[in-house]
């Protein structure tokens, strides 16, 4: 075949029409389009998410019950918790990583392209699936995304078995992605780009895929093991038959501290590609960043039980636990180390990207001390089950994973689309959203440390000035991601003037592609010095 | 005269510490607390989040530093050093040394507290859905502490009082100064039993049961709430501990035996439709009204009405007491927290409210036959025709 045909250079195989729409986008097998439809659900989702946020602030602006019952308010913050976590934020950086790995590694796409395209269809369904349970009779889940038995087993809704049922299918679209991850990254790498040569995005990648492999199908075996005790007499979880409430939290757990480390090993990627362009300075350490990501992920494994300190735990357990934990902040306080002394003594400018990155460096490192509070298991007995704990972890999701998905979003925006996003929207976009972010999450430390438990729609009247604040905070972080919607959409309709650098302190194979990269990303190894890319 | 000075003198110190050791209820901190181990929780607790400060302080300084000065914007060039083994070994083993020191002490205080060898008093402490029972083991009284905060409070018909949310009907009394030993278990799902000023929490799982203890330093009130989502009144059941002077406990332990004493032999009273209506209205609003609804309407389908139900209007009326004592499907049993009297009472309430008006005025001793006879809970009956017309119902 001669070079010009492999070379040459065409769109997408679409033509005038819908029905040519349609199937352009059903039955794309193409890294670029299927990373696209991963951020477009992802996003229609994060305010699908949002909005349930709302409702629960709402009701928590006064004490008294002024706007849903209890029964609606467990389902909002159940669902919240699902939709961010399963519908958000992990099908977010799916997609960041079908965009990039495969341009940061110079492959002309991932290695199970047809497999890819059924990794994300699964997710329409069993994301529509799962919301369907808030119309059934007896309402959807209202047992908090941990889903802790008897509560979610016993005595849940009948519209369980089909929470159950959609979240088979969220786990099996993650371990076809993770599949897809590892065998590109580690098949089709251009030559001359060892492991150690890769990105740091797509070496958390290849991290975090391998901890989807490893504790999605515990996940799948808990929620079946509810399924059982729901429908077929077993008792895993029922302590008259035998079984043990505290084993559904040990299977969990197990799975769902890794889980969190799924959430952010790939915002730390990212972090690692934003921080070095705007400071124009080599990231700091690359070969200790790699390592510490690897312990992060080694830790993960071994901490589970830090959610589980009221249960009950033999003191061993407890100590054990307790000194893991601990641990985790060493490497994690490496990479933090690393990320300042890129900016040490750089050349920063403050563009968009970078503003978020820097404000995940300040606010991730809040909620990694209070995570290391938390760690303490005295006074553990007083956080946990409080806003304490949602303090930490809206501070490492929100501050952390979702402004790691923002910072990239606006990084890369110009890359995919091939047109610039408004700066001064994004500007706009940015202080609201972090100062509001702040107003919202900061009192949740005192409101926990003062004595509010979690996930109560009313509370004592001490509580109330701090849980107003908290409120304001949130409709105006609500709103303000309407500024970012507009910004996307508006940008999308201008014409494409990007080059191919974008940014001046960019490095990266992804940067010596056309914006828009060309269909087939690189339909040749690309030649390059990977040394001076990292 | 020296008596009186020595007295002066004693009241003067008792009024420094008190004041010296009184937390005002803390909006921004955890409690100090009254126990030992909540002190120890307290002291722990400071120390971390100073050191957390600290290394904050330090980190974000370099950063600031970094922001202000390291700008393209200055003209600076940036600089090319990007590694350094000997840089990031440091800062490595640095805060694993912090790491250490912070485990220590807490594993010292972890110890410590798992001691509930030689206690003096031993309370059964059992989550249900949606209130906490309290068995104190060696006095042989047991009762149930559910919230008492009107729901006029809870749907804002009614200005909220001070200790909305955190009052119960029936407080968990303890001796000051006395290890109590605490044995925490659940009925049905996972609750978790926590009050923070005595550094205690511990989860309440059916089936099972762990022990704490706790030894109270001061006397007072100290109110709590459950800690793990328990379904839909996990925001409802309270916790509030009394610690009081040994000679008052002892003194509450026999008011308490003879309350038990008092209320089986309501069981064998008659009482009047209006005396039975009254108790029963103050049972149904705050016992059955956080699901069944002040206006009797439920919230359906998961909570049947009471108004026009074929269980409140229907025959036998015996059906309704069965129900009330032993619970039918997502409705738990309440023959053990109600006595006879309470139980006539809101059948009574029942049957005659919401414009049901079956006339049935149901006496404890027909209650407490029912106890020991095998119920009837699902054979439905034929619906007695009301004696008024029915109003159209609202939407519910």
């Amino acid at each position: 075949m001669s070079e010009h045909a492999i070379d040459s250079h065409h769109g997408a195989p679409q033509s005038k029409g819908i029905v040519s729409f349609l199937a352009r986008w059903l039955f794309t097998t193409n890294h670029k389009d299927i990373g696209t439809l991963y951020l477009w659900l992802s996003f229609i989702m994060f305010f699908v998410g949002g909005a349930m946020a709302l409702v629960i602030r709402l009701e928590l602006f006064q004490p008294g019950l002024q706007f849903v019952d209890p029964n609606y308010y467990n389902m909002m913050v159940t669902m919240h918790g699902l939709v961010m976590v399963f519908g958000v934020v992990m099908p977010a950086f799916v997609g960041f990583a079908n965009w990039q790995v495969p341009l940061m590694i110079g492959a002309p796409d991932m290695a199970l392209p047809r497999l890819n395209n059924w990794s994300f269809w699964i997710l329409p369904f069993a994301i529509s699936l799962l919301s369907s349970t808030m119309f059934m009779q007896g309402g959807g889940p209202n047992f908090g995304w941990t889903m802790y038995a008897p509560l979610s087993t016993k005595y849940a809704p009948p519209s369980t078995d089909f929470m159950i049922f959609s979240i088979h299918l969220l786990g099996l679209s993650s371990i076809m992605g993770a599949i897809n991850i590892i065998a590109t990254i580690l098949n089709l790498r251009a030559p001359g780009m060892t492991l150690m040569k890769m990105p740091m995005f797509v070496w958390t990648w290849l991290i975090t895929a391998f901890l989807l492999l490893a504790v999605i199908p515990v996940f799948a075996g808990a929620i079946t093991m509810m399924l059982f005790d729901r429908n077929f007499g077993t008792s895993f979880f029922n302590a008259a038959g035998g079984g043990d409430p505290v084993l559904y939290q040990h299977i969990f757990w197990f799975f769902g501290h890794p889980e969190v480390y799924i959430l952010i090993l790939p915002a730390f990627g990212v972090i690692s590609q934003v921080i070095p362009t705007f400071a124009r300075k080599r990231l700091f350490g690359y070969h200790f960043m790699v390592y510490a990501t690897a312990s992060i992920a080694f830790l993960s494994f071994i901490v589970w039980a830090h959610h589980m300190f009221t249960t009950g735990l033999v003191l061993s357990a407890s100590l054990f636990f307790m000194y893991m934990t601990m641990l985790i902040a060493v490497p994690t306080g490496v990479k933090v180390f690393n990320w300042v002394s890129t900016m040490f003594r750089g050349a920063m400018t403050f563009e968009t990207p970078m503003l978020f990155a820097i404000a995940f460096v300040f606010l991730f490192t809040i909620g990694g001390f209070s995570g290391l509070m938390l760690a303490i298991v005295p006074a553990d007995y007083q956080y946990q089950d409080t806003y304490f704990v949602v303090a930490h972890f809206h501070y490492v999701l929100v501050s952390g994973a979702i402004y790691a998905l923002m910072s990239g979003v606006y990084y890369w925006f110009p890359k995919w689309s091939g047109r610039w996003y408004n700066e001064t929207l994004g500007k706009w976009h940015f202080w609201l959203t972090v100062i509001s972010t702040n107003i919202t999450f900061f009192p949740m430390h005192f409101m926990g440390l003062a004595g509010m438990p979690r996930r109560i729609p009313d509370y004592a009247l001490q509580f109330t000035d701090f849980n107003m604040i908290a409120t304001v905070g949130a409709f105006i972080f609500g709103f303000a991601q309407l500024i970012m919607l507009y910004n996307i959409v508006a940008s999308l309709r201008k014409p494409k003037t990007v080059d191919d650098q974008v940014w001046e302190g960019a490095r990266g194979l992804e940067w010596t592609v056309s914006s828009p990269p060309p269909y087939h990303s690189f339909t040749k190894p690309p030649v390059a010095n990977f040394d001076d890319m990292i | 005269m020296q008596a009186l000075i020595k007295r002066w003198i004693i009241s003067g110190l008792l009024l420094i510490t008190q004041v010296a050791n009184a937390t005002p209820e803390s909006r921004f901190n955890m409690p100090r607390g009254v126990t030992p181990i909540s002190n120890a929780i307290y002291d722990l607790h400071m120390a971390i989040f100073w050191i957390c400060v600290a290394i904050g302080v330090i980190v974000f300084s370099v950063m600031i530093y970094s922001l202000i000065n390291h700008r393209k914007s200055l003209g600076v060039k940036p600089a090319t050093f990007h590694e350094s083994v000997k840089v990031e070994i440091l800062w490595a083993i640095v805060p694993f040394f912090i790491l250490v020191v912070m485990a220590i002490p807490a594993t010292r205080v972890l110890i410590h507290m798992e001691d509930t060898k030689q206690a003096d008093v031993t309370i059964k402490v059992t989550g249900y859905q949606w209130k906490w029972q309290y068995e104190y083991l060696d006095e042989g009284i047991s009762f149930y502490s559910s919230l008492a905060t009107p729901i006029e409070e809870i749907h804002n018909k009614a200005k909220k009082n001070e200790h909305y949310l955190l009052d119960v009907d029936h407080e968990m009394v303890v001796p000051v100064g006395k290890k109590v030993r605490l044995l925490v278990t659940a009925n049905d799902v996972i609750h978790s039993w926590w009050v923070p000023q005595l550094g205690i929490k511990r989860d309440a799982i059916p089936g099972f049961i762990h022990e704490s203890w706790m030894r109270i330093s001061k006397a007072g009130v100290y109110r709590g709430q459950c800690a793990e989502l328990c379904g839909i009144n996990h925001g409802y059941m309270p916790i509030v501990v009394r610690a009081v002077s040994e000679k008052d406990y002892e003194a509450w332990v026999k008011k308490e035996r003879d309350d038990i004493t008092a209320a089986e032999a309501l069981a064998t009273k008659t009482f009047s439709a209006k005396e039975l209506m009254e108790k029963g209205k103050s049972v149904y609003e705050n016992v059955c009204a956080v699901c069944h609804q002040i206006n009797g309407l439920g919230i359906l389908p998961v909570y049947p009405a009471i108004k026009g139900s074929s269980v409140s209007v229907g025959k036998p009326h015996s059906r309704h007491i069965d129900i009330i004592l032993h619970g039918r499907n997502a409705m738990p049993a309440f023959g053990a927290q109600l006595n006879d009297f309470e139980i006539a009472a809101v059948v009574t309430y029942e049957r005659n409210a919401f414009d049901n008006n079956t006339g049935d005025v149901i006496q404890p001793s027909e209650v407490k036959a029912r106890r020991n006879v095998k119920p009837n809970v699902n054979q439905k009956t034929a619906k007695k025709k009301p004696i008024n017309h029915h109003h159209h119902h609202h939407a519910s």
